[in-house]
């Protein structure tokens, strides 16, 4: 078993202790927005996509649901590990290294992410917006949307001094990621530089992604929305090993 | 062989030089202890024997493994107690050992087998459901010491290992350690509590501004560094008898309104406090307090 499992079992016994408010938190934001926002809108837009639009914004709530579960554990939660409980000094006492502690804390934030997204697919299917067995492929995608942007947020863990720093990330790059995507609307519909933007983020690959399988289609260039998002996983991964280990070992 | 071998130890950070040069030799068994008053550069230098902290330069040996390169390995035999607890606070006394022992790969029936065993050794038998937040300061410090005990370590690194605790608990903490000697341990603690390194330890190096400045028994330190008697006078008027006391004495000096006369023999010293009411004045033999005071200075380290 890697090294690394020792950890993440750790979080995910906390997780079990803390269940009841931690799903909450996760779930009941993101559900609230689909329902409330999707039915007042989607009586206004019959269909967008070919889709209805109840259809069209849960595929985009999956993502985004997915990408700030995990930004807000490997960010928030990871940070007061990392810092305030001096969690990571204690396990660094252990035979284990900083690296296996960045790829606990990754792969820990991804799959509390997956369940968000996997949560929500299930909501969407029983209120009958995904009939397709294909919607099953979106959960591998729910994974590696966690494991995108759990490193990045890892990346800020890692250099935050306190915890006003992870507001410049929240403010400046996830909010407006997030409205230019495509969750809430069609990305396309938006002017071509910012089109670009969004085409570098991870959060449109992810929607490219589980929108046609929502829809019962197979998505339109996979390979490299799959590659993007491995891409921004490793980089982050890698990057984060390298700012942990400047911040551990100096 | 050493348990513990440092041969010309440097960490820098920015300008600073905050060790310089340190050499260590810890014996296998013997409780070894790192005095220095507040920034001598005791922390950094546990952490580079741990292989936590990156030296600059120097070389380490612990338990036979080159440090840091073969670090992890060298972990597995050895325990830590740091000077901040850091305790998971979600989990209960029992569960912090268990997820411990994780860490360190032992197989789960081991670590419920050795809880009792280590509860029992921390004093805090009954307590094995309390949440952590529900303990006292010293039940926390136990708790520390038993979770760094959960892979039988040969060797404990322990930072201030009592700094902050009441005299009972305090007591209770160096009977245990005690027993961890006797057991074959290794121990190797950092303090600037002079009593403890008196009481504990069969070797002492003294850390100030990065270097050793001195180092053997506490009791070789004592005879090597100091007069064995010291007289310590206050009240009015010490200023004035302080003038006549260093004709009588070979080292005499003021602390506040404190004189310390310290001397080989303290009889023609103590005659002219007799039926001096003003003053009152303390006889005592030299401590090691007294080296390290000589040895680092009274002026205050921030």
């Amino acid at each position: 078993m890697p090294r690394w499992v020792s950890v993440w079992r750790r979080n995910f016994l906390v997780w079990r202790k803390l269940f009841i408010a931690s799903v909450l938190s996760n779930l009941a934001d993101p559900l609230i927005l689909l329902f409330g926002l999707g039915y007042g809108l989607g009586a206004l837009l019959p269909s967008v996509e070919g889709m209805s639009y109840m259809a069209f914004f849960a595929a985009g709530t999956l993502c985004s649901a997915t990408m700030f579960t995990a930004s807000f554990e490997s960010m928030f939660s990871g940070f007061s590990r990392m810092h305030g409980q001096k969690t990571w000094d204690a396990i660094l006492y252990a035979p284990l290294v900083i690296d296996d502690v960045v790829a606990a804390e990754i792969v820990w934030a991804a799959s509390k992410a997956w369940l968000s997204g996997s949560t929500i697919l299930a909501v969407a299917a029983v209120a009958g917006l995904a009939n397709s067995p294909l919607v099953l492929l979106a959960l591998p995608v729910a994974f590696l949307v966690g494991l995108a942007f759990a490193a990045v947020g890892l990346i800020m863990t890692v250099l935050a001094r306190n915890w006003d720093f992870f507001s410049f990330y929240m403010t400046l790059v996830m909010t407006p990621m997030t409205m230019i995507s495509g969750v809430f609307f069609p990305a396309d519909q938006l002017p071509r530089p910012v089109q670009w933007v969004a085409q570098a983020l991870p959060l449109y690959h992810g929607i490219e992604l589980v929108r046609p399988l929502v829809a019962g289609r197979l998505p339109e260039h996979a390979a490299l929305h799959v590659a993007v998002l491995l891409g921004y996983a490793a980089a982050g991964y890698a990057m984060a090993i390298f700012f942990a280990r400047r911040r551990f070992s100096t | 062989m050493s348990a513990l071998r440092a041969r010309g130890l440097r960490k820098r950070y920015g300008a600073l030089e905050v060790v310089s040069g340190v050499d260590l030799d810890v014996p296998p068994g013997a409780c070894f202890g790192l005095l220095g008053p507040n920034g001598a550069g005791k922390t950094t230098t546990l952490r580079m024997c741990l292989g936590l902290t990156h030296p600059d330069g120097g070389e380490i040996e612990l338990l036979g493994e080159p440090i840091p390169a073969r670090a992890r390995e060298a972990r597995r035999r050895v325990g830590v107690v740091p000077q901040f607890d850091n305790l998971d606070p979600d989990f209960t006394v029992a569960e912090n050992l268990v997820v411990y022992g994780r860490y360190f790969g032992i197989p789960e029936h081991q670590i419920t087998e050795r809880i009792k065993e280590l509860l029992e050794f921390a004093g805090l038998g009954a307590r094995e459901d309390a949440r952590i937040t529900t303990l006292s300061g010293g039940m926390k410090r136990r708790l520390t010491l038993a979770r760094a005990l959960i892979n039988e370590p040969q060797l404990l690194f322990m930072d201030e290992p009592t700094t902050g605790l009441d005299p009972q608990a305090r007591h209770l903490i160096w009977e245990r350690l005690r027993r961890l000697t006797q057991e074959g341990r290794t121990l190797v603690l950092t303090t600037h509590f002079m009593e403890e390194a008196e009481r504990l330890c069969d070797r002492l190096a003294i850390l100030d501004r990065g270097r050793v400045i001195a180092a053997g028994s506490p009791r070789a330190l004592i005879a090597e560094h100091i007069e064995p008697q010291v007289v310590e006078v206050h009240g009015n008027g010490h200023d004035a008898w302080m003038e006549r006391a260093r004709s009588l004495a070979p080292r005499v000096e003021r602390a506040g309104d404190t004189v310390f006369v310290y001397t080989a023999d303290a009889s023609p010293v103590l005659a002219t406090l007799r039926g001096q009411s003003e003053l009152s004045y303390l006889h005592r033999p030299a401590s090691l307090e007294d080296v390290f005071l000589k040895l680092t200075g009274r002026d205050l380290r921030d």
